[in-house]
């Protein structure tokens, strides 16, 4: 049932496409012919203020991470395996008895 | 405060909550099979009911070795907290009936029962022995998952703990010292007992950089131990902060630095607990922000924002461990396409990201916004613009990229069934609060400590921006989508000065010290040599002085000797 209903959906992803993209210009349109609800800070009272803080977030943060990535921080998988091997022998140790548990 | 039900307990005065857990813990031990599932559960349900019978004020107070200890300081404050961990304990114990292994079962009773003994604590010598029996248990719910990584992981959360314990220990005695009192309360700012006791709050808060312990470890944690873990632990020390540091400014611009670093991690996370656990960070960067700036409001949100949070982490972290169960697999370059085989778990975890992501309609929604009221009030531009920054990146990774590279996507190949009954009766139970929050939020509100708390998050201009953010954010999501792959490779954190940087330092410092030492003892041999060459040329075996002189050379130097006495007495 709920399986139907999720295939459903991915079936007919370019009509929920449309109707999500329709949703959301709808959205800023309603945004901007509505008054301003609070005027705390400056892009508060804009109408499709939060859309355009949406796509700059998002592009900044993206940005920001993937610099951070690459630029510093990523290694491969393996990198911390060598402060492994002490533990190795215990791992194998509790392997064994979660066996001896089974049978 | 709204009482559901005061209880008058037969003999005692107050049931305390953190005691029947940890005793049924105890009990467990002794148990096995049904009898013991049946403990399992009754234990968190006879500590949810003592919880809701509890009615304000100072319980189990005595003496012991001149100081006041009391178990229980019932005040809304700690009813919040101990309200959300009880519905936690019982949720996570239905989440964990079918595993077999009566160690995690004793570990997360015990741990949840510390955590619970920490939020009624009304001194600081009770709140720091529970502050470390949650560390003693929560350590097995890692060690527990039995594989070389969570072994060392384990080890190294257990030391940063350690220090954590240390650090709070040296500051209560301070405090102790310089006050005479051990009650806790709000600590005066400045002082060195200020300082120790709240890096101690900090690191189980998971402030950066202090923070690599939660990230290192949840990860590695048993499918079911870390359902307890994110709920716990960090949770304790925001309702440690709220009570001890309401209004530190420090923690205004360390809050704000959690948020973004936890968003930013998440965005390069390969695997899906990491990638969770990097959200707690950026989560609690909310509640502990909020606490810095000190408003009635501020503090509310951190409250409530942290009852929302235990319920949805909790929530994603069982539909995490619940793929990590069914498929064997953590990594999100190595799962895709779930969603036909675990759809219960797929919905379950959208309701739980949506939450976090704060959707109209979701618990996260009338939490997060408080904190973001209580800043857009008090003017503070930057600190908002970070903080909603955040909230944008937890959607981005924990609503779009975790989902569509799990569930979504293309098809990893793997055909999981659905998980256990029991795993979904517990996700079931998380999801329906985290909607039902969302629709009426007086329920929580009404438990928040400043009261009244006169705040709307439905305002017509809060729905807009949000909306407009999040459904912007997915369509920046999805135009880059290909940008957003997961990539094979782990993130270096701050955890790698203690994992690289020292070992290495230490061997460095090992190496060049046995040669420089070398180095110097051989320089000094010439030296010492001659030293010792002239002391056995005198004073050796064959020695000028060691020689047996004859008599007649001796009477003659004595005669020189008195001869030369005599002529100066003359002169």
């Amino acid at each position: 049932m709920l399986v139907k209903l999720l295939d459903l959906l991915v079936r007919h992803a370019r009509w929920l496409k449309r109707v999500v993209l329709a949703a959301m210009a709808g959205l800023v349109i309603a945004d901007l012919l509505s008054p301003a609800g609070y005027d705390r800070f400056v892009w508060e009272s804009w109408g499709g203020g939060g859309a355009l803080f949406g796509v700059l977030a998002c592009l900044s943060l993206i940005g920001l991470a993937k610099a951070l990535g690459l630029g510093l921080v990523y290694r491969r998988e393996a990198y911390y395996d060598d402060e492994l091997a002490p533990y190795r022998a215990l791992e194998d140790a509790a392997e064994e008895r979660s066996r001896s548990d089974l049978s | 405060m709204h009482e559901w039900f005061v209880i008058n307990w037969p003999f005692i005065e107050w049931l305390p909550p953190s005691l029947v857990l940890i005793l049924g813990g105890l009990l467990v031990s002794f148990l096995r099979g049904v009898v013991q599932k049946l403990m399992l559960l009754a234990a968190p349900t006879l500590a949810l009911v003592a919880v809701l019978g509890s009615a304000p004020g100072a319980y189990a107070s005595f003496e012991f070795l001149n100081m006041q200890m009391t178990l229980g300081r019932v005040d809304p404050l700690s009813l919040v907290f101990a309200h959300v961990f009880a519905i936690m304990a019982l949720v996570g114990a239905i989440y964990a009936l079918h595993v077999r292994d009566t160690i995690q079962h004793v570990a997360a009773l015990i741990y949840a029962g510390s955590a619970m003994g920490v939020v009624f604590a009304g001194d600081l010598v009770t709140l720091y022995v529970f502050w470390e029996l949650m560390m003693l248990s929560s350590v097995w719910l890692i060690w527990r998952n039995r594989r070389a990584a969570s072994l060392a992981a384990g080890f190294r959360y257990l030391l940063v703990h350690a220090v954590s314990g240390v650090l709070l220990l040296a500051g209560i005695v301070i405090y102790y010292t310089q006050t005479g009192s051990l009650s806790f309360d709000a600590i005066e700012t400045g002082s060195p007992a200020f300082w120790l006791i709240l890096l101690g709050f900090m690191i189980n808060a998971a402030v950066p950089p202090l923070h690599a312990w939660l990230t290192d470890a949840y990860p590695e944690a048993t499918v079911t131990g870390a359902v307890f873990l994110c709920a716990f632990t960090t949770k304790t020390a925001v309702y440690t902060l709220i009570r001890g540091f309401p209004e530190a400014e420090v923690l205004v611009w360390l809050g704000t630095l959690m948020t973004l670093w936890g968003v930013t991690y998440a965005v390069l996370a390969n695997n899906i607990r990491r990638l969770l656990a990097y959200h707690i960070v950026s989560q609690v960067g909310f509640m502990v922000a909020g606490i810095g700036l000190g408003t009635a409001m501020a503090l509310n949100g951190s409250a409530a924002h942290a009852f929302t949070h235990i319920l949805y982490k909790a929530l994603l972290f069982m539909s995490a461990g619940a793929i990590i169960q069914m498929t064997g697999r953590a990594k999100l370059t190595e799962l895709g396409g779930l969603y036909r085989h675990m759809p219960l778990t797929f919905v379950f975890y959208m309701i739980a990201a949506f939450s976090i992501s704060a959707l109209p309609l979701t618990s996260g929604f009338v939490s997060k916004t408080m904190i973001l009221e209580a800043y857009a009030d008090h003017q503070a531009a930057f600190v908002w613009l970070v903080l909603s920054l955040a909230s944008a990146g937890t959607f981005l990774s924990v609503g779009l990229k975790l989902p569509w590279f799990v569930f979504m996507g293309r098809d990893s190949g793997l055909r999981p069934r659905e998980a256990p009954a029991n795993m979904l009766v517990a996700m079931g139970i998380v999801a329906f609060f985290c909607i039902f929050i969302g629709v009426y939020p007086q329920w929580l509100y009404q438990m928040l400590p400043h009261q009244p708390v006169g705040y709307n998050a439905y305002t017509l201009a809060h729905v807009f921006w949000d909306l407009q953010l999040l459904s912007f954010v997915g369509l920046v999501f999805f135009v880059l989508l290909k940008f957003m792959a997961p990539k094979d490779k782990i993130t270096l954190d701050t955890d790698w000065f203690y994992r690289v940087a020292a070992p290495h330092a230490v061997g460095l410092i090992h190496r060049h010290g046995t040669s420089a030492w070398r180095n110097l003892l051989a320089a000094m041999r010439w030296p010492l040599g001659r030293i010792f060459a002239q002391a056995l040329r005198y004073h050796g075996p064959k020695g000028i002085l060691a020689r047996t002189s004859p008599t007649g050379s001796m009477v003659l130097w004595v005669a020189v000797l008195l001869t030369a006495t005599l002529l100066l007495y003359y002169i």
